[in-house]
């Protein structure tokens, strides 16, 4: 490979207008195909959680340690951080950095409230003599809203990252498709959450 | 002991690891090993000694090339088809021994032999097959659509060293430890850490878990460049069938891959963490594994196979030289099974007890897939018929798989109705079933494609005598090796068995052998025909001068062979089902289009192999339970990730006036060349109508 | 997916009034449940049922509002993956719980 030229600033407009629409295109179908792959993930997840619902082998059930108004809450502040992070998308696309580092710092600080309580439940739970080695059933619970807590932890780490990239380049091209990107990850755990909260902490607290 | 020690107390600088896991005193392994590193230490040397180690960094590693990143895997893949099928040799002598009077019970001892039937399974589905077919779908899909590159070509890099760390995980597992004893898909509770408390089950676990995020990745890369970077006017009923199979396959691969991920996560946790999901006591769920894993598994052949059914098409139409018959059908078999595949995989645990009614929908479900699976014989059938068929050593491959898969596609037919499977469930029957198709089927079709396009990557057809003689001996070493198996299988005989003590069987085994004997002279002809071919890439018969040497009918003949780093000069508008051939027929092709723009293209990076291979460390550490190595290779990949996030100036341009000579050079070499459809235009006007009859235009 | 609209042409994306329907109807979808659930006053049957419909209709608003998801032709693939994966799901999780319901009453396993 020889004769090449990596000056940027050489090639004409219209050139460089259709690689970034297209690359933008391009880049967000491919991270919609990676949700997909994620989506199955969650879906063996659940489908693991759903046949060992009742493998309780005598040992403690969720009947008798689900809080609901504990749960109530943990889904409120991640249903507000879906929202609040569709406020930062609005800051993003007026190119208004303040609005949209505002919005996504809130949108940060619900996560990990969210991922505090979390962490929380798990060792309650623990003390209560639910650990994962307890049973099928808790197996099967620990891994399901792990998994999940371990996808808003990754979230929120990218976020720090994409602080770091919009400090550096602003509103440049790449990092509205990071953006993009983030945002799309982040209202798909909501959707996840959705799940969890029906299928396993509503219906096993029944 | 220290070895006991080790594994309830692992040191914290190595783990499990001591020097009794070397298998200095095995007979087998040792002079394999000896072999292996002094090998090693020659290619090294080589590369050293013709300071090649500058050209193949820049040229072949950090490549994002997605050719050569194709012709990586399959240079891979061919070495782990060496390694796999040494396995089955070990087999079928082993079983043949074993059931001579002199020899009494074989020579390899149980815990031996376990190892090697799963090590063949492993390796013969996770890296000789999927490899080979992701290496061909490399080089030649962005070729076939019109594009330039994948569409993400750096993920498609990290990709391919996910694999190989996969594939190198498997070979270290000869020489340091041992491998799983436990069969290719590691049943519980069997697998578990209370039946299976060696690392051989952990080496499988991060092989297959590290190897099967790369396959992700790629079914997300192909997915996305089939449906967005398509050449203008290439609509979805004008992509070639090869593309059509590799879509299929790699959306069934997006949706799988993610199952075995978890399946695997699950497993992983029962054994290092005492979780509960396989387990025998305390609400584990051991069949819960067999239905994830079979969820997985059976979509998986499919994922297999279809891209071969693609390379069929392909080959078939070329060489009869017609346009393929029936092209509507074909996809919409191919998305027939897509969808269907997900939806009949039960039928490899018919005998766990769910019922009549389960096993009566899926053994329906299996029948039904047979469907559109025959509608693509009839396909391929139809499309040789009143042809004018060339019989090349690619088409001889198609030949032997028409042939071969139907019989095994009938013997999975039997296997399909569940009071048969009764019967035969876990005999030798269903390892000759599946060997049939997966043979007959994919393996078959993989070559055709390989020696079809094995002149578009390197530049040098192969030599069809030498051809001929490897699908020959592969063609009858097949029926040899695995006709006498159907036969034990239906006498009683259970697979895996690493002792038989029935002297009525020892005629088919030693027929079996002789069938194996005869597969691996097919083999030995193959990679002989490949060093050859090589050796005289530049004489003519061998030489690919033009970049079309079949006159085909798709654009990967479009390009110069091996082609441009850019593949194509223009952006080429298609018009027709049969891009190439429409051109040919209309005078357009290889003709200078009046202008060059200047090219966009991905550098080269650093990121693929650093990023790849720190998984091996990684999953290495976590093999042998050192804890210190998994966690700084996990702080070094994120390290690497985020610091190649953070990098600027990942492409460049190329400049028109390279561009122009690059291609004047190409267009050259096709000057006067005179195709088939103008030698013989009278078998082509009636057999390739042109616009006027398509079939789609009559439509309206 | 918003942005991916903005470059299919630049079209409008996402509103303020958008979001904040997206989350009334959220807030509502979560909140019947969670009543239902937690007061105890209807039959477990329709407890459940209520809880599927509210989950898959809570799916489908933030798919709608949040996501932007509208079926709309530059959207053609986005929706038939969607279509694709929901299947797929469906395939895996009913046909887990069907072998397995009739698996443990064949096994006599605690049903």
């Amino acid at each position: 490979m020889t004769a090449l030229t990596n000056d940027h600033d050489t090639h004409d407009h219209d050139d460089h207008h259709h690689h970034e629409a297209e690359a933008a295109d391009r880049y967000m179908f491919g991270f919609w195909l990676y949700v997909i792959s994620d989506c199955l993930l969650f879906c063996t997840l659940f489908a693991t959680y759903a046949v060992m619902s009742q493998n309780f082998a005598g040992g403690i059930t969720p009947h008798e340690l689900f809080d609901l108004n504990f749960v109530a809450v943990e889904t409120a502040l991640l249903l507000l951080s879906s929202f609040t992070f569709g406020m930062a998308m609005l800051g993003a696309n007026e190119e208004n950095m303040g609005r949209m580092k505002l919005w996504l710092k809130i949108t940060a600080l619900l996560g990990l409230g969210f991922l505090a309580m979390e962490i929380y439940e798990f060792v309650h739970f623990s003390h209560e003599g639910a650990t994962p080695q307890t049973s099928g059933y808790w197996t099967a619970f620990y891994s399901l809203v792990a998994t999940h807590g371990l996808h808003v932890t990754v979230g929120l780490v990218w976020m720090a990252i994409l602080f770091v990239h919009f400090n550096r380049d602003g509103f440049s091209h790449e990092n509205k498709i990071r953006l993009a990107c983030l945002s799309l990850f982040w209202h798909f755990l909501d959707i996840i959450w959705i799940c969890v909260f029906s299928f396993v902490y509503l219906r096993g607290a029944m | 002991m220290v070895q006991t020690d080790l594994i309830k107390d692992p040191h914290v600088l190595t783990g499990k690891l001591h020097w009794g896991v070397i298998p200095f005193h095995d007979p087998v392994v040792m002079p394999v090993m000896i072999a292996a590193i002094l090998g090693g230490l020659f290619v090294v040397g080589f590369v050293t000694y013709k300071k090649l180690w500058g050209y193949l960094w820049d040229e072949w590693f950090t490549s994002v090339d997605h050719k050569k990143i194709g012709i990586m895997y399959c240079i891979v893949a061919l070495i782990m088809l060496l390694r796999g099928f040494s396995d089955a040799i070990l087999m079928r002598t082993h079983q043949a021994l074993s059931t001579a009077d002199e020899f009494g019970a074989g020579y390899l001892p149980p815990e031996h032999y376990d190892q090697i039937f799963t090590a063949h399974g492993v390796i013969m589905i996770f890296f000789v097959a999927t490899p080979l077919m992701v290496g061909i779908m490399n080089v030649v899909m962005p070729l076939q659509i019109g594009a330039r590159d994948v569409a993400f070509p750096f993920l498609n890099s990290l990709s391919f060293y996910l694999f190989l760390v996969g594939a190198l995980l498997v070979n270290i597992s000869l020489f340091v430890g041992e491998f799983a004893a436990v069969g290719w898909l590691a049943y519980t509770p069997l697998s578990g850490i209370d039946y299976s408390p060696g690392v051989g089950v952990d080496y499988w676990i991060w092989a297959l878990q590290i190897s099967g995020l790369g396959t992700t990745l790629t079914a997300v890369n192909f997915v996305a460049t089939i449906l967005k970077m398509r050449a203008p006017g290439m609509t979805l009923m004008k992509m070639p069938v090869f593309t059509w199979t590799t879509f299929c396959a790699n959306g069934i691969a997006l949706v799988i891959f993610p199952i075995l991920t978890i399946a695997i996560a699950q497993l992983t946790l029962d054994r290092y963490f005492d979780f509960n999901f396989f387990t025998n006591d305390d609400g584990g769920n051991q069949m819960m594994w067999v239905n994830l894993i079979w969820a997985w598994g059976h979509p998986e052949v499919y994922f297999l196979v279809l891209p071969a059914f693609g390379m069929i098409s392909e080959v078939t139409a070329t060489f009869s030289r017609k346009r393929l018959f029936g092209y509507t059908s074909l996809v919409w078999a191919t998305i027939v099974i897509m969808i269907l595949s997900f939806l009949v995989w039960l039928h490899h645990f018919f005998t766990m007890g769910s019922g009549a009614s389960v096993n009566a929908f899926f053994g329906i479900m299996t029948m039904i897939i047979g469907i559109p699976t025959g509608v693509k014989l009839y396909n391929w059938i139809f499309t040789m018929y009143k042809g004018r068929v060339e019989l090349t050593a690619s088409m001889w491959w198609v030949i032997a798989m028409l042939i071969t898969f139907t019989i095994g596609g009938m013997t999975g037919v039997m296997l399909s109705i569940p009071a048969n499977d009764f019967v035969l469930h876990n005999s030798m029957f269903v390892p000759a079933h599946f060997h049939n198709v997966i043979i007959g089927g994919a393996v078959y079709g993989y070559f055709a494609g390989f020696t079809y396009w094995f002149p578009k990557a390197t530049g040098a057809k192969l030599n069809e005598t030498l051809g001929k003689w490897s699908v020959a001996l592969w063609f009858f070493g097949y029926f040899f090796a695995w006709l006498p198996l159907y036969y034990t299988g239906f006498d009683g005989m259970t697979r895996r068995l690493q002792y038989i003590d029935n002297p009525e069987w020892q005629m088919s085994m030693y027929i079996a052998l002789i069938g194996v004997a005869m597969i691996a002279a097919g083999i030995g002809t193959q990679v002989v025909n490949i060093a050859w071919s090589l050796y005289k890439r530049n004489e003519p018969g061998y030489k690919d001068v033009t970049g079309d040497p079949w006159d085909g009918h798709t654009l990967e003949w479009f390009t110069a062979s091996p082609p441009q780093f850019y593949n194509f000069g223009e952006e080429i508008q298609v018009s027709d089902r049969d891009p190439l051939l429409d051109m040919k027929q209309k005078g357009t092709a290889y003709k200078r289009p009046s202008k060059y723009g200047r090219i966009h293209m991905p550098k080269n990076t650093w990121a693929g192999p650093v990023l790849g291979m720190l998984t091996l460390p990684f999953g290495f550490g976590f093999v042998w339970h050192i804890w210190w190595m998994v966690f700084a290779s996990l702080a070094a990949i994120i390290a690497c990730w985020i610091k190649y996030n953070f990098e600027r100036d990942k492409d460049y341009y190329v400049e028109v006036p390279e561009v122009e000579r690059i291609e004047g050079e190409f267009l050259k070499s096709n000057e006067g060349r005179e195709f088939y459809f103008e030698k013989h235009a009278k078998h082509y006007k009636k057999w390739n109508p042109s616009k006027e009859n398509d079939s789609s235009v009559v439509a309206k | 997916m918003s942005s991916s609209e903005k470059t299919h042409g630049g079209q409008a994306h996402g509103s303020v009034k958008e979001y904040v329907v997206g989350l009334i109807l959220s807030i509502v979808l979560t909140a019947i449940p969670f009543y239902l659930v937690m007061s105890g006053v209807a039959s477990d049957t329709f407890t459940v049922i209520a809880i599927v419909v509210a989950a898959i209709a809570q799916v489908l608003v933030q798919m709608v509002f949040f996501l932007h998801m509208n079926g709309s032709s530059d959207q053609t693939w986005l929706t038939a993956s969607a279509i694709y994966t929901v299947f797929i799901l469906l395939f895996v999780i009913v046909g887990s719980l069907w072998i397995f319901e009739h698996l443990n009453h064949n096994m006599l396993m605690g049903h």
